[in-house]
């Protein structure tokens, strides 16, 4: 199988082919990783431009990283040092980038469908870093591979999200990426941060933690954004850490064995408890190792993934 | 810029063979309509054919009282790049409009007699032009603004459109004020707490595609809510737009009790249903949002029960350069004078959910009615004020085309079906 798409938008358009693919290419990084040097010419000569229009540090290190590790020219454009401050529009920032000859642009926007919208006007590939609270496809791709790695597979795997689900892109790449591998979804939090029509997504919802819980092989922890309270969708986080915080009690009683994550960066205390964040079930700093792994695979397979990967992967920078 | 042509009628002219729509009286036949310099002369068999006079064949063509749009926006003053009301008047009368209500909401904001006063002076020749001045002073919900000279300036409503009379004790007095001029208050109904950063209508469809919802309920509670003020002071309430199910259902039962309230929705309301914000087209972004196939099926069936009195377009012009921007970014509106009557055809007559007639009734005599504006009706002796489309021609739909300044519209290749051939504006005779 050949990989076909010019950009990498959301997991709802990706076939279960095409998820398989990303997380197989995305091991053989992985192990590259644990190399001494930890750099293969994979995309030598190739142009990526980072364009983070919402402050990000995790997503946009581990892409500039995956990129420097493939041996791309990287550039970085923040807020606050682009045009877009001046009054230039999306769709002039991008034409001007095109001019530049680049080949791909990861993006990372505050409006739910701005990488749609760049990638139906220009030719070079587009990689959503995260739209609005539409979608997060490079983290649903770690989260399922490093499911994936804890697990075995995710085939009948119970995935329990918990937290602000209306709010995250985080939730939405997993649930459709998830379902679409055959794991079973299920979502918790409180009412008036589950969105409407969820369930039309094909997940559980649960207002009860600890029911939540009782099914979950992995549970994955959503940050909480704490003004949240602040526009009346929560009484106060007090309440809501006793009702909705993962905590080594409600862990107890969970099926031994769960693995729990975090997409980061964490509110301690609040939607989950430090002796748990750092807990033998924690598998949240592997997921910032697998993310460059699995970040590396999806420029490769955007830039062409000409030739043969094992061949391409031995070759020493 | 694209052209319309006029002719100014000399002497006789004989439309033959059409078939006249004239719901007021009531009458739908195939007969003839006779001009004499622009007045009507005759309606019926013409005997003896005039060897001087010029015969229009409207053999298989609908000849109705001239199309009215209560709800457009011509962008000036202030936004002419977008609209002006000379280009707004052309796509009007290629549209098959012959008179058309301005919203208030251009800068300066239509808020005192002299604004009133301007737009009007700007009517061309191409649709007759009634202002809307504003309920409250900069539409900023503070104040009443001098509704009583703007109406005798010519305004033939009120409106805040764009933006909802937040303040019910305002609204109630607004209604209670208009009562002395006998003009309607046109209300956008939106609870701006509930609708609050929404972008498309609230449902599974905005939480797959990530967009903040606005619920039916941001409309209904408002129009409701109004509703009541309008039985409380015995004013005249009309509900601009109306989208979902919940409001068709408050004006019906309000009408049931008595209240002075009648209700417009626009083409796309039951055209499209939310499944069109799929791929995030910025040109489907309206306020309020396009909704579910529920609430599609509830306006059409509050088209045809006569709960929803009009069709207006809500024709709102943006330029290319803001549509074209991120989806939660991108201005509200469409564009629909040139689309309206072939959308209305096609989804409406075609589909049965209602007559030629009573089509005739919400896109002319009703819109007037409401305003108390003449020509609603064909009279002897009267200058001629009519529409003339073929309801059988097939088109499709080339914004480039378009009269209107503007191509925000999501019906770009729409296959309809009716379209204006002609409009005559007090006997002169417009086309393309
Ligand atoms: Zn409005």
């Amino acid at each position: 199988m050949k990989w076909t798409k010019k950009d990498l938008l959301d997991l709802e358009s990706l076939n279960r082919e095409e998820i398989s693919m990303v997380l197989d290419t995305a091991r053989s990084f992985r192990e590259i990783l644990d190399r001494p040097v930890k750099k293969v010419p994979i995309l030598r000569g190739k142009t990526v431009v980072n364009m983070f229009f919402e402050p990000s540090t995790r997503t946009s290190a581990s892409f500039d990283m995956a990129a420097k590790r493939l041996m791309a020219d990287t550039v970085n454009i923040s807020p606050k040092t682009s045009a877009v401050q001046k009054g230039e529009t999306l769709l002039d920032t991008a034409r001007n980038l095109e001019a530049m000859k680049i080949d791909l642009v990861v993006i990372r926007h505050m409006s739910s469908g701005a990488p749609h919208f760049l990638a139906s006007r220009i030719k070079s590939g587009v990689i959503n870093a995260g739209d609005g609270q539409h979608a997060h496809p490079t983290q649903g791709l770690l989260d399922m591979f490093t499911m994936r790695e804890k697990r075995g597979q995710l085939e009948g795997l119970n995935v329990l999200i918990v937290g602000d689900v209306t709010h995250s892109r985080v939730a939405r790449s997993n649930i459709h990426g998830l379902i679409k591998m055959g794991a079973r979804v299920s979502v918790c939090g409180p009412s008036t941060l589950i969105p409407m029509g969820i369930q039309d997504l094909g997940v559980k919802v649960y207002y009860d933690l600890d029911k939540a819980m009782a099914e979950a092989d992995v549970v994955n922890v959503l940050r909480l954004q704490l003004e949240r309270q602040k526009k009346g969708l929560l009484p106060s986080l007090r309440e809501y850490s006793q009702l909705f915080c993962v905590t080594e009690d409600r862990l107890k009683k969970a099926k031994p064995g769960i693995t729990v994550m975090h997409p980061g960066p964490m509110n301690r205390g609040v939607e989950i408890e430090p002796a748990v964040a750092d807990g033998a079930s924690s598998v949240i700093l592997d997921q910032v190792t697998n993310g460059v792994a699995v970040r590396m695979a999806v420029l490769y397979l955007l830039s062409g993934g000409e030739g043969s990967l094992s061949e391409a992967i031995k070759k020493e920078a | 810029m694209k052209e319309l042509k006029i002719q100014k009628t000399e002497g006789r002219i004989i439309i033959k063979n059409g078939r006249v729509i004239d719901p007021a009286n009531k009458r739908d036949e195939v007969t003839d309509i006779v001009l004499n310099d622009g007045k009507i002369e005759s309606i019926g068999k013409a005997g003896d054919p005039d060897p001087k006079a010029q015969v229009i064949d409207a053999t298989g063509l609908i000849i109705t009282p001239g199309l009215f749009d209560m709800h457009v926006h011509f962008r000036e003053p202030g936004r002419e790049d977008e609209e002006t009301i000379e280009t707004g008047s052309r796509a009007a009368a290629a549209g098959g409009f012959t008179g058309v209500a301005c919203m208030p909401n251009t800068t300066p904001v239509v808020e005192n007699q002299g604004i009133v006063q301007l737009v009007k002076s700007r009517q061309t020749a191409y649709c007759g032009i009634y202002p809307v001045g504003a309920v409250t002073k900069g539409l900023e919900c503070q104040e009443l603004a001098e509704m009583g000279d703007m109406f005798h300036a010519g305004a033939v409503a009120v409106s805040d459109d764009g933006k909802p009379v937040t303040n019910s004790n305002l609204m109630r007095r607004a209604l209670d004020y208009c009562r002395m001029f006998d003009i309607p208050v046109i209300s956008h109904c939106e609870d701006t707490f509930l609708s609050a950063d929404g972008a498309m209508n609230e449902g599974a469809l905005a939480t797959r595609l990530g967009l903040r919802g606005i619920p039916n309920a941001a409309e209904s509670s408002m129009a409701y809510r109004d509703a009541q003020l309008a039985a409380l002071t015995g004013g005249r309430l009309h509900i601009a737009h109306v989208s979902c199910a919940e409001t068709v259902d408050v004006v019906r039962q309000a009408k049931r009790r008595g209240i002075k309230i009648t209700a417009e929705t626009c083409p796309h309301y039951f055209t499209l249903t939310e499944e069109a914000v799929k791929g995030y087209n910025e040109m489907t972004r309206v306020n309020p949002p396009l909704r579910g196939k529920a609430d599609v099926q509830a306006i059409l069936e509050g088209l045809k029960d006569g709960t929803i009195d009009c069709i207006v377009t809500d024709h709102a012009p943006h330029s290319h350069e803001e549509k074209e921007v991120e989806f939660d970014q991108a201005p509200t509106g469409m564009i629909g004078l040139e689309t309206s009557l072939g959308l209305c055809w096609t989804n409406l007559v075609e589909t049965g959910v209602l007559t030629p007639s009573q089509l005739v009734e919400k896109m002319s005599l009703n819109p007037r009615g409401i305003l108390k504006i003449g020509n609603n009706k064909l009279e002897i002796g009267k200058p001629a004020d009519l529409t003339i489309f073929d309801p059988k021609a097939k088109w499709t739909v080339e914004p480039e085309e378009f009269f209107s300044k503007s191509r925000n519209t999501p019906f770009k290749g729409f296959n309809l079906t009716g379209k204006t051939v002609m409009t005559v504006l007090e006997g002169n005779i417009i086309r393309s």
